[in-house]
């Protein structure tokens, strides 16, 4: 496929690989903020084409893994009633709740359905206006515009069964949290492209000067990440601190208006929780009071709702790069794909999944 | 879950009021809203999340990766032939 395949050439990727080597005099660890990227990195092994003075740390960029588990249990509670159709996207079926999973309600009869975009679940409910139609609205800015549209939509057919379970969480709350925090070892974070591709590079400007860190806005294939990476080590090495961008063929510096607005017009910023890390103040996005019919929070009565993580889950320490996930004691042992503990284990993006799934073989080897 | 697909647009129409597009992933065609990428045209390729079209791809730009990739590989040729050129 085109602008896919030529920018995962093994030859190319040894050139940029070489081209750290050289630069790199001394140790730094830089974080990869996307889930996508941390599949990228370890799929195709590129952590370990790097010299070892250069560590990756993996970062909290998957909105599966950081949607609380309190707003899985609302998703459980509102999918096991009937009538209703209850939509997600497919990786948020099996992330555990307080005792059971979405997959499970479906098991056991409830109308669980899989779509590919919410639009999809727009289109459910004008089929079936008998059915009350929750989407499970999860995502980092990049999928905002797209729920944003379906709840736009949804009023504009004047659809009252539908609604959305709101989940949205926004990264550079989030970078700051990571960067304030005592235990910090980030020296410089690859940013995710595609939310820069509806945001924009602005935000990032007075992060870097802030904390004076390089921020590298990156794509997703194996060239991109070396090459952000080469960029990240380039500035460290340099003593400077700037935004720089690696994606320039999807992002423009202002990023998306049209889409901006959209989200703005449907949501605005709040407070929210993330899984294994606690409320982070603004890093969340909320339906707008015009637009709190949508709410399926408030219109099925669970808006009160809270529940606590596992204790024994280390997600939270793994999601904000303190641990990698094979130095968690539960790590293909108790927790598997199969047998999930905690979201990083369920989602494809999630660290855990992908360091099972791609260095399982090599974990046996060194035990 | 942040995925983007890059595709080439190969249709346009409208839909309840949204414009619409048929997007091609290597043969494979897709339904995807424009609403976010207006001024896409029939042959560009569109990044595709969610079925929305998020970005277009810039042609130009997707190439500097390949450039700066170059001036190193040229940068290694000269370093490596200046003991020659010294001899």
């Amino acid at each position: 496929m085109k602008y896919v395949e030529e920018y995962r050439d093994a030859g190319q990727s040894r050139r940029f690989a070489d081209a750290i080597r050289a630069i790199a005099t001394r140790p730094w660890n830089i974080m990869e903020i996307c889930g996508g990227q941390t599949h990228a990195i370890v799929r195709f092994g590129l952590d370990q084409m790097l010299p070892p003075q250069i560590n990756l740390i993996h970062g909290p960029g998957c909105p599966v893994c950081v949607t609380p588990i309190e707003q899985i249990d609302k998703a459980v509670a509102i999918a096991a009633r009937p009538g209703v159709i209850f939509c997600s996207f497919g990786d948020m079926l099996r992330v555990p709740g307080s005792r059971q999973d979405l997959l499970t309600v479906k098991s056991e009869g409830g109308d669980v359905r899989i779509v590919y975009s919410p639009m999809d679940a727009v289109a459910l409910a004008r089929k079936h206006p008998e059915r009350e139609v929750v989407f499970f609205a999860i995502g980092f800015e990049t999928t905002a515009p797209a729920n944003a549209m379906a709840v736009a939509q949804a009023r504009r057919l004047g659809l009252a069964n539908f609604s959305v379970l709101v989940s949205q969480v926004l990264v550079p709350p989030a970078m700051r949290a990571i960067l304030a925090a005592p235990a910090n070892k980030v020296q410089g974070f690859l940013a995710a492209g595609h939310v820069c591709a509806i945001m924009g590079l602005e935000q990032y400007h007075a992060i870097a000067r802030q904390y004076r860190v390089p921020i590298i806005v990156t794509g997703f294939e194996p060239l991109d990440i070396l090459q952000g990476i080469c960029m990240c080590v380039a500035q460290l090495e340099q003593g400077r601190a700037d935004v720089e961008n690696q994606y320039c063929r999807a992002v423009r510096p202002e990023g998306n208006r049209a889409a901006i607005r959209q989200v703005e017009e449907v949501f605005c910023v709040g407070p929210r929780k993330w899984r294994g890390i606690g409320e982070i103040p603004e890093s969340g996005l909320l339906l707008r009071d015009e637009y709190a019919s949508f709410c399926a929070e408030a219109r099925f009565g669970l808006a009160g709702l809270v529940a606590d993580e596992p204790a024994d889950c280390l997600a939270g320490a793994v999601l904000q790069g303190h641990l990698k996930p094979r130095d968690c004691p539960c790590f293909g042992l108790r927790c598997t794909p199969d047998r999930p503990m905690g979201a990083p284990m369920v989602s494809a993006e999630g660290a855990c999944a992908a360091y099972y799934r791609y260095r399982r073989e090599e974990l046996k080897q060194i035990s | 879950m942040c995925l983007g697909i890059p595709g080439k647009l190969v249709e346009l129409y409208p839909q309840d009021g949204l414009p619409m597009g048929k997007v091609s992933f290597g043969g494979i065609i897709k339904d995807v809203c424009l609403a976010y990428t207006p001024d896409a045209q029939v042959g560009q390729f569109v990044l595709v999340h969610v079925g929305f079209a998020i970005s277009q791809i810039d042609e130009t730009e997707a190439e500097e990766i390949f450039t700066y990739l170059a001036a190193i590989g040229e940068a290694d040729e000269a370093e490596s032939g200046a003991p020659d050129q010294q001899a």
